[in-house]
């Protein structure tokens, strides 16, 4: 095997944007919870972990920079590395929507409870499962499980506009509710955009894996 | 001086007659890293990789000023060239094997430092031959020609017999310019792996190569060292709007 420093350079690389997709994928199951729970603690827990994914996202940069500057990539080295350079800004996005959905989950719950909407659960685990989907297939170099997060970004969509509805209804209702409900509007809102955010990553794998760029 | 300093030059300047090759170079070489030279043809690289090595400074005509130590010790003054030699070693551009088989090409260095027992310098070429990565490429044919085989195992059997009288230092001026680039990558990952016992010194024309492989480079212009620094800093950020022309292809 020839250009060993290059090769354990690129390594080095895919494992700090491993670790910056699992470092992503605790706060989405910790954000989770802590709506499940209106859990304060761990709310801010969430808001705390952003730094770490921020200096990640830098210090990836940093080197995708440098390995372009010294390296010349070329053909699948290339990709990846400009791939990296665009799937890091998205994972960092998604880290944000957790610390503003948790935001939401402290001001919640300073307000009276009242029931979740219908679909809520439903929406978290569709767009759960498509950040966890980039991650693996990021990993394991999975083109199927890559297209597949593309698919699910429509059933997020539909829950999104099903939800905004059920909250439209609630608020007309009794207006009483309507702090709440704006809550849980954002929340959605930052829950599509995390949706959104994975589907680019996935684009993004899917171009590295066949060089074929997405279109929009 | 720190302890990481190799050589240090101080107001060096060499003279071709009345032409100035080299003007006031001072320059820190780092022990055990790669710095490599880069600069248009002409621009003085060369001809300070051979000062290193003392080979211009007998030559009629040449006149030098100032001084390089190696370790603290003047190697001008307070040095033969001979045994600095011993301590510094030198590949060149084209591959330049001696007439004869390979197993006498890489112990021709030991033998002439008068060893003479089988047995040490068997140990000797065989060592030398692995940690220039061609071992096992050659360890059946080691009384064939050095001349019958390829130009990149060649430049590694040339290595292998710098690296036989175990010097301190490698200077390689272009050593991959006449290579394909299958062999120029096992040149520079062999270069790579041998830093971390060797204070390498490269000449490179190729800028990439420089990029790929070393830690310090000096970029020099009509004799002059423009920009001296990390590697790094050099290609992403230098600070020398010359320097930046000249890595960006903006030149002449």
């Amino acid at each position: 095997m020839m250009r060993q420093s290059f090769i354990a350079q690129l390594e080095e690389l895919n494992n700090k944007v491993i670790k910056m997709g699992s470092i992503l994928e605790l706060s989405t199951n910790e954000m989770i919870l802590a709506l499940d729970n209106t859990d304060v603690g761990t709310a801010k827990k969430i808001i705390d972990r952003d730094d770490e994914i921020d200096l990640l996202e830098l210090l990836i940069e940093r080197e995708c920079i440098n390995i372009i500057a010294k390296q010349q990539p070329l053909a699948t080295d290339l990709r990846k590395i400009t791939s990296i350079m665009k799937i890091i800004t998205d994972i960092e996005r998604i880290a944000d929507q957790c610390s503003d959905i948790s935001e939401y989950i402290i001001r919640l719950s300073k307000l009276p409870k009242i029931t979740a909407p219908k679909n809520l659960s439903d929406m978290i685990s569709a767009t759960k499962k498509m950040v966890i989907d980039t991650i693996d297939s990021f990993v394991e170099a999975d083109l199927e499980k890559a297209s597949g997060i593309i698919t699910s970004d429509d059933e997020v969509d539909g829950y999104f506009h099903k939800i905004t509805e059920e909250l439209s209804e609630t608020m007309q209702n009794d207006p009483k509710m309507v702090p709440q409900c704006i809550c849980y509007l954002m929340i959605i809102k930052y829950l599509e955009r995390m949706a959104d955010h994975a589907t680019n990553i996935a684009e993004w794998i899917m171009f590295i894996i066949t060089g074929d760029l997405a279109l929009g | 001086m720190s302890d990481l300093t190799k050589f240090t030059v101080s107001d060096l300047n060499l003279f071709y007659g009345n032409f100035q090759a080299l003007k006031n170079i001072n320059m820190e070489i780092t022990k055990e890293k790669i710095t490599a030279f880069i600069g248009p043809s002409g621009c003085g690289k060369s001809t300070f990789l051979k000062t290193i090595n003392r080979m211009n400074d007998l030559i009629e005509g040449v006149k030098i000023t100032g001084n390089i130590t190696l370790d603290g010790v003047d190697i001008y003054k307070d040095m033969d060239a001979i045994r600095l030699r011993t301590r510094v070693g030198m590949v060149f551009q084209q591959p330049n094997p001696f007439p004869m088989s390979i197993y006498d090409n890489v112990a021709y260095g030991p033998r002439i430092h008068g060893i003479r027992k089988k047995n040490v310098l068997d140990e000797i070429v065989e060592k030398s031959l692995k940690q220039a990565a061609i071992w096992e490429e050659v360890k059946d044919k080691l009384k064939k020609s050095a001349l019958a085989i390829s130009g990149g195992q060649q430049q590694r059997i040339c290595i292998a017999r710098t690296l036989a009288i175990e010097p301190e230092v490698i200077l390689m001026d272009e050593p991959t310019s006449a290579l394909d680039p299958i062999s120029t990558l096992k040149i520079e990952d062999l270069a790579t792996e041998l830093k971390q016992y060797y204070t390498i010194i490269i000449v490179t024309h190729n800028m990439q190569q420089a990029g790929r492989i070393s830690d310090k480079t000096a970029f020099f212009l009509t004799g002059e060292v423009i920009e001296y620094g990390e590697t790094e800093q050099i290609f992403n950020k230098p600070r020398n709007k010359k320097t930046e022309d000249y890595i960006t292809g903006r030149f002449g």
